[in-house]
């Protein structure tokens, strides 16, 4: 890759990761610039390892006020009311985070990301996105789409036990490795809208139940019109009401939406489970570097997972992957 | 958060963890923020700037010291109010004794080398406290759970051992790069800079094991007059112009293989280009570290040098170590850290790979192979430590059904990028965790007392303080603590053979194996046996009676951060990669068994080179996939009932 060499200094930092990726993907992540748009742990967590990871530019957007619930899954800010009282989450996050990497520059945007124009999303290579409502996710993914440069977006969502994330690289072509050699790979990712569109009777065999147990969750906050985290074990009622609809409206027995997993997903509230967001953090932070260094394949286009039974499970939900 | 039944057990616990590193960083973190209470850290390691990439707790103002301590100050910041008590200290010492660690409810280990990793699963096993163990390279990682009665224990796999060289592959027909930079790190940096009482097969042997050079004064003494710059050109004509000749002489050696091209300075490098070696004093300030690349001019590690360039490197290395690290040589040891000797075994690696037609590396490749560097990234290390604490959690809660090992891969398996796998039962042939007799088959009349205290106790039972028995005659212990008479005795046998020690060791012995401080204790059943095949069997012994379980295992081999549990395939992947360390060439070769085990010391990392490989190979047999519950996670879209039956994968 052209561009300026990588100073003495990263070269020392970075040694033990330029041995991982390479020094062409260390360069590409100096000059990348990512959003994160709202605050949870588990996108404190992929904060953290996009600045290690020595990114160029990180963004942070969110302005409540610190509650118990943020410090619960937060490592960023002291529990100390003094230090934290009248602040908002992204200042105290900036504050810590600069001091993990000098070398990366990490930043605060004020304001509501779904009313920004379009052009403010042209300066970053990734947006990542949580703690909002579908309906906020989508508006940001379609900003995203329209750029005339790729702007990819990351929708994570932690709850309870379980974890998602979301992926659109809209159209995506990379070098894939093979054990004889090299071949242009392309990847033709749906958007939020699209992808949770699909009939559930024509998604691949076997997904995954937490996709559905999500989507039921979501559809539920939408219609009351709460953020995640808002919702509750109280609330399991109302959701079991919508999940019969649902299902009957898709032609999907119930049992695919077992009742233990939305109480797993709903017990804890607006509280995340750290290790969840330690371990979706830490998958959202590969994904992000594989797609701002070209290295590696791309997951496409969902990732779940599950405390209960231990996986880390790849969906594709999309039109060209129904059979 | 933890579910309420969850809290209960995390706050109760009292949890040890071994290692502060990159693993640990993540895991004391996690570990504070899921509601741990009492946890107890131990790392003798201080912190590096090559650790601030991936050990966030960690600050460049923080180099130099004690990781347990900066790691536990750091998470206090966030949880002010929770115990965790931090130990500047190597887990081998003996106050981590099996009473030590018999407070704690599981033990967590975040370790970066096997045989800390077989020391503590030893004590876990002896304390009966769970363990809980972890490992990551690049992408790569895994978790695994060991508890006993209930799992197998961490050493019921066979660990794959350090890749070792045949001596002449190293001294006269090196095929791959990594046997260059053995020979110039081992051999010949070892020669110029290191103690010169150490035994060195620098010099080019016939077959026959002769010294063919045999010089009559050594080349590689400098007179204390000779100018560094001639002795540079010297030692560089002797080792890659002269020695290879002589290496050619020896046609039986070339008949299959490419005849190495004999290198000296003035074909080189053209005469102008010797003299900019001298002019470059004012280049090396008195702060500055001293630098070949520095002085010459060259500056990013990431370059290949030309021939040319790795002799001028070779020669400025060798005059600056000559002029200003005058009072280091003689007393050096090979250190990844050191600059100058990486530029030096970088450029001499180089010009011998062009001698024998091998390709080219660059001093950031060269540096990573010679000295064993891990692979490391934060992001692996994350999901590793919130996988351990997942399988803590189920531990503490005495919920041992559901515990699983899990791989974390780099090319999803099965959909899956985490996986796990039902942990396996122990191995009944394993020698740490049942009590099955080994076989050592072993040359009892030129083998001595040390060699089986050194390869067979220390290095591969991995005990640090062997005792060993001849029935009830005590013919060895370790330790600084013993009476001068008894010191005395073993001294005087540690260099016998076997066979004349007074209680001859020969064919049918039984000798005992023990380490009090472990808990550990193994019969070996003796056999002697003549001849080794050299290639097969470098180290001229064969234990065998641990034989790896029937059952295909699924794990990964990992390092640095990490593990070495064998997965068959990767096994064998792992001793063809390119691994620094050479074997001895025969069993009576004189070399020196202290000089062995540090060569194998520096190679318990180790890192499969193409993770894609271990991914590819990786066909795991007992993948949770359908489980005969009702809620498992199998969908099935199709209301006809049979396509409705669930379909068993393997
Ligand atoms: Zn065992």
């Amino acid at each position: 890759m052209d561009g300026e060499e990588l100073t003495e200094e990263e070269t020392a930092l970075y040694d033990r990761q330029i041995r991982v990726w390479g020094v062409d993907a260390q360069k590409r992540l100096s000059k990348a610039h990512i959003l994160v748009s709202g605050l949870n742990g588990t996108a404190v967590e992929f904060c953290k390892n996009m600045v290690l990871a020595g990114v160029g530019n990180l963004t942070l957007m969110d302005d409540r006020p610190v509650t118990e619930d943020v410090l619960q899954s937060n490592f960023l800010i002291p529990p100390d009311e003094a230090y934290y009282s009248g602040r908002s989450l992204d200042e105290l996050c900036c504050e810590s985070l600069k001091d993990f990497n000098p070398m990366v520059r990490v930043s605060i945007e004020k304001g509501d990301l779904s009313q920004f124009d379009g052009e403010f999303f042209d300066k970053f290579d990734a947006v990542v996105v949580s703690c909002c409502s579908l309906k906020i996710k989508k508006a940001i993914n379609e900003k995203c789409r329209r750029r005339p440069r790729r702007v990819a977006l990351y929708a994570i969502e932690c709850r309870g036990s379980c974890g998602e994330i979301f992926i659109d690289l809209q159209n995506y072509t990379y070098i894939q490795k093979k054990s004889d050699g090299t071949a242009e790979c392309q990847l033709k990712y749906p958007s939020l809208e699209e992808a949770i569109s699909i009939p559930w009777r024509d998604l691949p065999r076997k997904v995954s139940k937490v996709y559905f147990a999500m989507r039921v969750i979501e559809r539920f906050e939408l219609s009351e019109g709460r953020k995640p985290g808002e919702t509750s074990i109280s609330d399991l009622p109302l959701i079991l009401r919508l999940r019969k609809e649902l299902c009957d409206a898709q032609s999907l027995s119930e049992s695919h939406v077992p009742v233990s997993l939305l109480e797993r997903m709903l017990a804890a509230g607006g509280k995340e489970h750290p290790p969840v967001c330690a371990t979706l953090g830490g998958v959202l932070g590969q994904e992000v570097i594989k797609a701002i260094s070209g290295k590696g394949d791309p997951l496409k286009n969902f990732f779940f997972f599950d405390t209960a039974d231990g996986k880390g499970i790849i969906e594709d939900i999309s039109n060209s992957s129904t059979s | 958060m933890a579910s309420g039944s969850q809290l209960e057990a995390i706050k109760g616990a009292k949890v040890l963890m071994v290692g502060a590193g990159g693993i640990g960083c993540e895991l004391l973190k996690t570990l504070a923020l899921s509601g741990f209470q009492d946890i107890h850290i131990i790392d003798m390691d201080t912190i590096e700037v090559s650790n601030l990439n991936r050990q966030f707790l960690f600050r460049q103002c923080h180099v130099g010291q004690s990781k347990a301590k900066v790691a536990r100050d750091a998470v206090l910041k966030f949880r002010p109010h929770i115990n965790i008590t931090p130990y500047h200290a190597n887990v081998k010492d003996p106050e981590f004794n099996v009473e030590f660690f018999k407070q704690f409810n599981v033990v967590l280990n975040g370790l970066d080398n096997l045989d800390a990793r077989r020391h503590v699963n030893r004590l876990c096993l002896a304390a009966e406290v769970p363990l809980v163990e972890s490992g990551t390279t690049g992408f790569l990682g895994q978790v695994t759970v060991h508890v006993k009665g209930k799992t197998e224990c961490y050493e019921c796999q066979p660990k794959p051992t350090p890749k070792t060289y045949p001596v002449c592959t190293i001294t006269s027909t090196p095929s791959k790069f990594v046997h260059c930079i053995v020979w110039a790190k081992d051999l010949l940096f070892a020669k110029l800079f290191g103690d010169k009482n150490q035994e060195n097969d620098l010099n080019v042997r016939s077959n026959d094991g002769t010294n063919l050079t045999a010089p009559t004064e050594d080349v590689f003494e400098r007179r204390t007059d000779e100018d560094p710059e001639q002795y540079a050109r010297k030692i560089y004509d002797h080792v890659f112009g002269y020695n290879i000749e002589i290496a050619l002489a020896n046609e039986e050696t070339w008949k299959n293989r490419n005849k190495p091209r004999p290198l000296y300075v003035r074909d080189v490098l053209p005469d102008n280009l010797i003299q900019q070696n001298g002019s470059l004093e004012n280049c090396v300030t008195e702060e500055s570290v001293v630098s070949s690349m520095l002085s010459l001019g060259l500056k990013n590690p990431q370059d290949i040098w030309s021939l040319s360039e790795n002799s001028r490197i070779f020669l400025e290395a060798l005059r600056l170590f000559i002029e200003k690290r005058q009072k280091d040589v003689g007393n050096l040891t090979f250190d990844k850290d050191d600059q100058l000797a990486v530029e030096f075994v970088t450029a001499a690696a180089n010009i011998r790979a062009s001698s024998f037609g091998i390709s080219l590396h660059s001093l950031f490749e060269a540096k990573g192979i010679a000295g064993n560097i891990v692979h490391a990234v934060a992001t692996t290390n994350a999901i590793i430590a919130g996988l351990i604490v997942i399988e803590a959690i189920k531990i503490l809660q005495g919920d041992f059904e559901n515990c699983r090992m899990t791989y974390c891969l780099e090319h999803p398996s099965r959909k899956m990028l985490l996986m796990p796998v039902q942990p396996f039962e122990a191995n009944k042939s394993c020698y740490v965790c049942s009590e099955t007799p080994l076989i050592l088959e072993i040359n009892t009349r030129t083998s001595k007392l040390r060699d089986f205290v050194e390869k067979i106790a220390k290095n591969k039972l991995g005990m640090n303080s062997p005792m060993i028995m001849h029935g009830s005659t005590l013919i060895f212990e370790a330790g600084d603590d013993l009476e001068e008479d008894v010191a005395a005795n073993y001294a005087l046998n540690i260099d016998k053979a076997l066979a004349e020690l007074p209680a001859p060791v020969t064919s049918g012995t039984v000798l005992t194996v023990e380490d009090l401080r472990q808990e550990l204790s193994c019969n070996i059943n003796i056999k002697h046996r003549e001849e080794f095949d050299e290639e097969k069997e470098p180290d001229g012994l064969v234990l065998v009676g641990w034989i790896a379980p029937t059952q295909k295992d699924t794990r990964l081999v990992s390092n640095g951060e990490s593990t070495s549990t064998a997965h068959p395939a990767v096994t064998e992947m792992v001793e063809n990669s390119d691994e620094v360390g050479i074997a001895p060439a025969k069993p009576g070769t004189k070399r020196k068994l202290s000089e062995m085990s540090e060569i194998t010391d520096n190679v318990h990392d180790i890192t499969p080179r193409s993770s894609r490989d271990v991914n590819d190979q990786v066909n795991p047999q007992e993948v949770e996939d359908d489980n005969d519950d009702v809620d498992d996670d199998i969908v099935i879209l199709d209301e006809n009932p049979e396509t409705r039956k669930k379909k068993r994968l393997q």
